[in-house]
């Protein structure tokens, strides 16, 4: 019996073991909606290591690191698929990176990184509960808007 | 690392003609940290042997006479007006040679009509050799230091970063007690505000200082300082009153309470007094209290503290001077 009732995809990428709840930022972060191709979005879906989870799959779509990066920091956990040929052709965890460049808005609106035109640049420096830095200000931050 | 390099078993191993003196003196030449071409940007990213080559130097400064900065020239850029800051630097250039140029008003320059930060230090850094800014905004010296080819010295960003004030500070201290390791020091005053406090605790902590934080409640250190001087196991407690705290210290540092911080006017009232440093908290002090604040001073000390022999803020001003002249010759390479 398949684990799950969204149809299986020729081609692209899967993201599996979104937390119950938050599918819909993946999408909004990656700018699917805007994408011209199809996605499928199951939530609440059982699974075997959350109670309740979410998937997000994108047909003809490699993400780049950027946009791995960015479904990290919202959640840390999922599991990436590259399917080919309707099969798994990899399979990995992605990671909240010790840097990161251009990928966050520093809250701090007297930071120059919101005052000039440069990219923000921000370092994990606690993993729990998530706490990054910014290389302008020197601020930690446990909330922070994604670019 | 001694022992291997000829103390004990080991000595007859090593080349007779060799002088030990003389090679651990190589060795920890070799060590020194090099400042030339080096941003100083932030107190968090110097070392402790790098704040201590910083202070060596600064010592040598007081007595030096040479102009080992002819023909470099300074830029002194204030985004917003710090006087006292903005002298202590072109004094220290001048003394030592160097010529200085910049602006000590934005409103007059292109900066109004709307040119980046970025490009500004594009062209300001083929006019100097080094660059000193101050700006309102926290991270603007990080951002100048990545545009510039040429060494940035941060003279404050915003709320964030003061270096050589702490560095100044540090200086003061180790002059007054003839070191920083194992003092215990009293910081008074506005602790959740203050860049300069931050930096100093921060720093302090290098040197295994204890610390005694007096604030009152709404304007205590803030909890990201004490988890770093936590982690590094640094001894240090809280207090609401600097009577409770003086007659152990070494060195009081004390800062300006800003009445603009209180949302409530009778909230400021009520703690203003509670720390105003006077004669009469200084009667069973230790003979080596000394009293530093960072000026200008409004009423947090009195006058009559002035010639009471514990009072240090006039000459910790001065000895910008040496601080300041000794990183200009760092970073421009004319001391190694
Ligand atoms: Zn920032």
């Amino acid at each position: 019996m398949r684990a799950y009732r969204v149809y299986a995809i020729e081609k692209g990428t899967v993201i599996d073991h979104i937390p119950a709840g938050k599918a819909l930022k993946v999408v909004e972060i990656l700018k699917l909606d805007q994408f011209n191709k199809i996605v499928t979005v199951g939530m609440n879906l059982e699974s075997k290591k959350l109670v309740r989870k979410d998937i997000v799959k994108i047909e003809n779509k490699n993400l780049s690191k950027q946009e791995l990066n960015k479904i990290a920091l919202i959640a840390p956990k999922v599991t990436i698929n590259i399917i080919k040929n309707h099969k798994v052709d990899e399979k990995f965890k992605i990671e909240i990176p010790d840097f990161m460049e251009n990928l966050v808005i520093c809250p701090n609106p007297n930071c120059i990184s919101r005052n000039e035109p440069t990219s923000s640049k921000f370092y994990k420096t606690k993993e729990k509960p998530l706490t990054l830095k910014c290389h302008y200000c020197e601020k930690g931050f446990k909330d922070f808007k994604l670019k | 690392m001694l022992a291997f390099l000829g103390f004990g078993k080991n000595q007859r191993f090593f080349p007779k003609h060799l002088n030990l003196v003389y090679v651990f003196r190589f060795m920890t030449m070799g060590k020194q940290p090099s400042f030339l071409s080096r941003d100083i940007i932030s107190v968090n990213e110097l070392s402790k042997k790098d704040i201590i080559r910083i202070l060596d130097v600064a010592k040598i400064m007081e007595k030096n006479k040479k102009p080992l900065l002819n023909g470099k020239v300074l830029a002194t850029l204030f985004f917003e007006p710090s006087t006292r800051t903005r002298l202590s630097f072109e004094s220290s250039m001048n003394k030592l040679g160097g010529k200085v140029i910049g602006f000590r008003n934005p409103n007059v320059t292109s900066f109004k009509k709307g040119e980046t930060l970025w490009d500004a230090i594009n062209v300001i850094e083929g006019y100097s050799d080094v660059i000193v800014i101050r700006h309102p905004m926290e991270g603007a010296a990080r951002l100048a230091s990545e545009a510039a080819e040429v060494p940035v010295i941060n003279a404050g960003d915003g709320a964030n970063q003061h270096p050589t004030q702490t560095l100044l500070d540090l200086y003061t201290i180790k002059k007054s007690q003839g070191k920083i390791t194992g003092l215990k020091v009293a910081i008074a005053g506005d602790l959740k505000y203050g860049r300069t406090v931050h930096s100093l605790a921060h720093a302090l902590g290098l040197f295994n200082c204890e610390l005694f934080f007096v604030s009152p409640k709404s304007l205590k250190m803030p909890d990201y300082i004490k988890d770093d001087l936590k982690e590094k196991q640094i001894k240090f407690s809280e207090h609401e009153k600097v009577s409770v705290v003086i007659d152990e210290a070494d060195i009081l540092y004390a800062t300006r309470i800003q009445k603009e911080r209180f949302p409530d006017p009778t909230e400021y009232e009520k703690v203003k007094n509670a720390y105003v440093i006077d004669s009469s908290l200084l009667k069973k002090v230790k003979k080596n209290l000394k009293i530093m604040h960072p000026l200008p001073r409004v009423n947090e000390i009195d006058i009559s503290i002035d010639e009471s022999g514990y009072a240090y803020f006039f000459e910790q001003a001065h000895n910008g001077i040496p601080v300041r002249k000794a990183i200009l010759s760092l970073v421009l390479g004319k001391i190694k």
